[in-house]
């Protein structure tokens, strides 16, 4: 009979007068048992993270702090523990990895000396036998070198070496619990595949219980045995991960669960014979440069985009898949111009454009628009949402009234409130400014699009909304788009045809279909294969045919609320 | 390469990088000051009473002031460079000799200030952080707010007024009290005494500013992600205060040192000029008005060679705290 | 606006800066009308100590009414403070914005300056510049503006360089913009926070150097000003502490007063645009 380790029981965590409501979370009931991984589930401002902070009494008080209610660790409430004593369970019995390693570790302190602190605080150990210790400990993590490691910096490692060397920190002092606040979501989609695993087998060799917080509905289908979800700050669902993945009840799971796109690649259309951009044996290499007067070391060279060769022909989407580092981001921004290729070839209807003067590229900026990432970086916070869309006709010599007359035409297009065009950038949230930068792409009526990672930064349920409308948008204005994306679920709805990138080079082209069934590159099945959750929802379900999804009624948030939610 | 020698390398570097930034300063000093009307030897004439033109023209002569602009600087740069720096005509002395017998009382001056500066800056910076928003944190706040607000020629006198002439704890002005030819340790004790009020006068607005620094340092540091990581290991507030986030917020304030000598020794003439301390800020001051061009570009030299071996040294500590920092 | 305000009065010390200030700007303001005379002038019986013979904070040595020379003194300090810091702050934000924004050798010459100027200790250099140009308010005000500048310059570089690859500016070059239309409507917009901050600090410090200044007898010597006052007061500091005295408080809460206006700005103008957390 395996011990039931957590319990949770009616808990509220009441947050600071003046925020958006009055408790974080409400009413919450989670249990966890020995030896198995319980996902808690929810998009941001959902509350998963305080709970799992009231566990380690870790929440910022004094603003933040448990109203009511207790959570039991092995029949101890933790809530009412001393000081003193949360400090010992902390790290010995409890312990916590957090979403970015590179913040989390302290970056003056080497690893090792920050592993042997748990050490000197909970076991009564000499030094020399602590630090064998702390090298086993990272052999167990699968770091390479660990004596040299011991000796590194954070900053000297990768992100996904930080993360391990994280894990051997939480696991030192075998605890009985491990909470894992989204440790994965910050690594590129193999690198996640990896600590998955390594979580999972540190698990069963400890019987560790573990509590696990995410976003993402594909890793809880790779990893849970119960799964809650949570939204705004209440548990709505909750039991094994099979009922709630697959026959869910509550309506907001539902409705999550259907924002995942499928890992089943769209039918592919028919590829028109008109080529609109072609990009032969494009480079761009950073760096290399001499310091000052020569006296400096000659900055690293990183050969950012090798000798790419791609095309897009009319009315398709490209998807460029990659991880960070690909060089994908780069080559979108060389088929822009926003930066110059060293070399190779970038022409659209013919017209080679990579090499055109500044003046001369001018006159080609609306064929070509691009939308951004970062909803939040990517409008002026000084000027207001028409004025944004309007600048580009205005640049290009439209009339006030017109590019006005257009900003409107086009704030309605995207789904937003036509009282938009007064107001600020900041009065809106993630989803709806990606709205915004949409429209303001449109606006020179361009007819190829690139999308840099358009939803890379929103919420599942929102990025649904937006996939759709740009898909809509391009049935009806009939563009040719490139889907920048390292989601491959999102490139599998969204793309006709794929190329996968990795450092610098494309490594296989070809239909989506065709890639995903029959992937010809190594790296290409090794992606395919990291994809958390593929075997869930590897079917497409029916698309309902939703009618035309317009953004939440409000535009405007009330001035007194703090922005905290993404969606 | 090993961490040492690199670090050799690096301060070869850099010192081969602060000669043109020297001698920009030179060049430019040398003709601002010539802009100026009258030269050295108008004032040397004026003191004396008066002159005669034909003597004027032989001490000009004699100095070297007859030559064209360019040839003069021409022949000090190629003077400079054979470490000669030229005559101070007021004082009668090598300009060498004179820099250097001023030299230590302004060093004197400006350690002793650096280590009560900063020092006491981040001792008091770090128990305000520490004691945040306690009346502690008060104190120490609204007295870093007054000092960084006073001026330091006003602070100095206001010092003489109460210590000096109120309460005769502390001596005047002066650097020691010649008149007694004190020896040894009994000479130690004498400077000391007279150097305790100009320390405390130049290094409080400093003190001030690094208070403040290192209070939002710190606070800046309390709240970054690997604290809440180090919390959650179970360490004791007093490890996270004092291991980790201690070495993190002292990286800008040591920065910030660095930055501030220029500043402190300006200050140091309005120090020297307050409490008659017998150091070059004072020299300098003296030597503006006596058109000593010599002199000046003798100081002004000291001074930019002075900043520049600071900051090298600030910058060398700091690559020893910050392991992120490539020494290349 | 509204909402800066709101902000802005949340903050008591700052509030209490700003009352401070505006006192002192009507002191110097209605200074003629409090003390209609010339404040160099004999007014009454020497060294008389405060509150006697009719003077406020008492005469000195030569009979000089100090209260007035307060009064008038402010006029210097505030206009002078003002004005260097409106002409170090116009240069500072045309070099380090082009700097910034540019790079290259631009940017490097900017820096090879700054540096210069940074190894020079700037008060020692405000010296030597007032002294070659004759001391004069204008002079002064151009040696407070050469030293100053470096130090604005820098910031607005900085922000340059942070500002120039946001996503927002990378945006405009997509739409055809042009550099000079970008750099003034786009980029400096989002960079005037620090620079006001940073600006109404530096009013501070060039009151500072002023006094300074005036104290080691570089000041215009027709004007009265409050470094003037202690420096002539120092021969009388046994006798006639007072003279000292008071026109250094004058400085030190005129100074003060900037000081926590200028961080109730920086604390009402930071919050609002650093959206993400």
């Amino acid at each position: 009979m395996k011990t039931k380790l957590l319990d949770i029981r009616d808990l509220f965590i009441q947050l600071p007068a003046g925020a958006d409501r009055q408790y974080a979370v409400q009413k919450v009931d989670l249990e966890l048992t020995q030896g198995e991984t319980l996902c808690v589930v929810g998009e941001s401002g959902s509350g998963k993270s305080l709970t799992a902070r009231a566990v380690m009494g870790l929440l910022p008080a004094p603003h933040v702090q448990v109203s009511n209610g207790a959570i039991n660790f092995n029949g101890e409430d933790v809530t009412k523990a001393s000081y003193d004593r949360l400090r010992d369970i902390r790290g010995s019995e409890i312990s916590m990895i957090f979403q970015e390693p590179m913040t989390a570790l302290n970056p003056v302190m080497s690893i090792g000396a920050q592993i042997d602190e748990i050490f000197r605080y909970h076991v009564d150990m000499p030094s020399a036998e602590r630090w064998q210790k702390a090298i086993t400990l990272l052999e167990d993590v699968n770091l390479p070198d660990p004596a040299h490691i011991m000796n590194a910096y954070p900053h000297e490692l990768s992100g996904g070496q930080r993360q391990r060397a994280m894990i051997a920190m939480a696991l030192a002092l075998k605890p009985k619990i491990l909470i894992a606040d989204e440790p994965t979501t910050a690594l590129d989609v193999t690198t996640q595949a990896q600590i998955l695993k390594l979580i999972r087998d540190m698990q069963k060799a400890n019987d560790t219980g573990v509590l696990f917080i995410t976003h993402d509905f594909g890793v809880v289908a790779d990893i849970a045995d119960r799964v809650a979800v949570m939204q705004h700050g209440l548990v709505v669902e909750s039991g094994s991960v099979e009922k709630v993945l697959n026959n869910p009840t509550h309506p907001y799971t539902q409705a999550l669960i259907d924002a995942v796109p499928s890992l089943s690649p769209r039918k592919a259309r028919s590829r028109s014979k008109v080529q609109v951009l072609s990009a032969t044996d494009v480079c761009k290499t950073f760096g290399g440069g001499r310091g000052l007067f020569g006296f400096g070391v000659a900055s690293r060279e990183v050969k950012a985009v090798k000798n790419v060769t791609l095309d897009l022909h009319k009315g398709e989407t490209l998807g460029i898949v990659g991880e960070s580092g690909s060089g994908k981001s780069t080559l979108a921004r060389c088929i822009i111009r926003l930066m110059d290729t060293d070399s190779g070839d970038i022409s659209i209807e013919g017209t080679q454009i990579n090499k055109l003067s500044r003046a001369e590229m001018r006159l080609w900026r609306n064929k070509i628009q691009m939308v951004f990432q970062d909803p939040f970086a990517s409008l002026n916070p000084r000027i207001k949402v028409g004025d944004i869309i309007a600048q580009g006709p205005v640049t290009q010599g439209t009339s006030k009234i017109e590019a006005d007359k257009r900003a409107r035409e086009l704030i309605s297009i995207v789904g937003l409130d036509e009282r938009s065009f007064e107001r600020y950038p900041h009065e809106f949230s993630g989803g709806q400014r990606q709205r915004i930068g949409i429209a303001r792409s449109l606006a020179l009526k361009p007819e190829i699009l690139i999308a840099d990672e358009p939803v890379s930064a929103l919420d599942v349920s929102i990025q649904a909304q937006i996939l759709d409308l740009l898909e809509e948008i391009r049935d009806q204005m009939n563009l040719s788009m490139i889907f920048i994306t390292h989601d491959l679920r999102v490139a599998a709805q969204v793309c006709d045809r794929l190329a996968v990138m990795r450092y610098g080079e494309v490594v296989e082209t070809g239909a989506t279909a065709d890639i995903f069934a029959n992937p010809q590159h190594d790296y290409t099945r090794d992606l395919l294969a990291a994809v958390p959750g593929k075997d869930w929802k590897s079917s497409a379900k029916p698309k309902k045919v939703a009618p035309k999804k317009k953004a939440p009624a409000s535009t405007t948030k009330p001035k007194k609320k703090l922005a905290t939610k993404r969606s | 390469m090993t961490r040492s020698s690199k670090i050799f390398k690096y301060v070869g570097k850099r010192l081969l990088q602060g000669i043109p930034i020297i001698l920009a300063i030179v060049v430019i000093n040398f003709f601002l000051l010539n802009l100026a009307e009258g030269d050295a030897v108008d004032v040397l004439a004026g003191e004396a009473g008066s002159a005669t033109p034909e003597y004027m023209a032989q001490l000009r002569a004699k100095f070297g002031l007859d030559q064209p602009l360019p040839v003069q600087l021409m022949v000090y740069l190629k003077n400079v460079a054979t470490l000669d720096l030229g005559y101070s005509f007021r004082h009668d002395m090598p300009v060498s000799d004179l820099i250097f017998d001023r030299f230590a009382a302004t060093g004197l001056l400006m350690t002793s200030t650096i280590i009560l500066a900063v020092g006491f800056g981040v001792l008091l910076g770090l128990l305000a952080a520490m004691r945040l928003n306690t009346w502690k944190d008060t104190v120490i706040t609204v007295f870093a707010l007054i000092t960084y607000a006073t001026p330091l020629f006003w602070v100095g006198l206001m010092m003489i007024v109460v210590f000096s002439l109120k309460l005769g704890w502390f001596p005047t002005s002066g650097m020691e009290n010649v008149a007694a030819f004190y020896e040894g340790w009994d000479r130690v004790k004498d400077i000391a005494v007279h150097l305790v009020l100009p320390t405390i006068t130049l290094s409080l607005f400093y003190l001030a500013l690094y208070t403040r620094m290192m209070r939002a340092s710190m606070l800046e540091q309390y709240g970054q992600d690997y604290v809440i990581t180090a919390r959650a290991k179970g360490l004791t507030e007093r490890r996270i205060t004092f291991v980790h986030v201690l070495r993190n917020a002292l990286l800008p304030v040591v920065t910030m040192a660095g930055v501030q000598v220029g500043a402190l020794i300006g200050g140091s003439v309005i120090v020297e000029s307050v409490f008659a301390w017998p150091g070059l800020g004072m020299l300098a001051f003296e030597s503006l008005f006596a058109r000593d061009l010599n002199l000046l570009l003798g100081i002004f030299m000291l001074s930019s060679i002075l900043v520049i071996a600071v900051n090298l040294v600030v910058d060398i500590i700091y690559c020893f705290l910050d392991p992120r920092i490539e020494v290349s | 606006m509204q909402e800066f305000w709101g902000r802005y009065k949340r903050n008591r010390s700052a509030v209490f800066g700003l009352v401070v200030i505006i006192l002192v700007v009507l002191m110097a303001g209605f200074a003629d009308l409090l003390y209609a005379f010339d404040p160099f002038r004999l007014a009454g019986k020497p060294l008389s100590s405060p509150g006697t013979n009719g003077f406020l904070l008492g005469s000195d040595s030569l009979g000089r009414d100090v209260a007035a020379g307060i009064v008038h003194g402010a006029k210097t300090s505030l206009l002078i403070g003002l004005v260097a810091t409106m002409v170090a702050v116009f240069i500072g934000v045309l070099f380090g914005a082009f700097s910034g924004y540019y790079g290259g050798r631009l940017d490097d010459l900017l820096m090879r300056v700054t540096e210069i100027f940074q190894t020079i200790p700037s008060f020692i250099f405000a010296i030597l510049l007032v002294a070659i140009m004759k001391p004069s308010i204008a002079s002064i005000v151009i040696a407070i503006a050469v030293v100053s500048w470096p130090s604005v310059a820098r910031l607005v570089r900085g922000e340059f360089l942070a500002l120039k690859n946001r996503e927002f500016v990378q945006a405009c070059h997509t739409l055809g913009m042009n550099d000079l239309r970008i750099m003034m409507r786009e980029i400096l917009p989002n960079c005037l926070s620090p620079i006001i901050v940073v600006g109404s600090l530096m009013v501070a410090t060039a009151i500072l150097i002023e006094s300074g200044l005036a104290f080691l007898g570089l000041g215009d010597p027709n004007i009265m000003s409050w470094g003037f006052q202690i420096g002539a007061g120092r021969t009388m500091l046994r006798s006639a502490w007072w003279v000292c005295t008071f026109p250094g408080i004058a400085i030190l809460i005129t100074v003060l007063a900037i000081n926590l206006v200028g961080e109730g700005l920086n604390d009402a103008l930071n919050p609002r645009l650093r959206e993400r957390n």
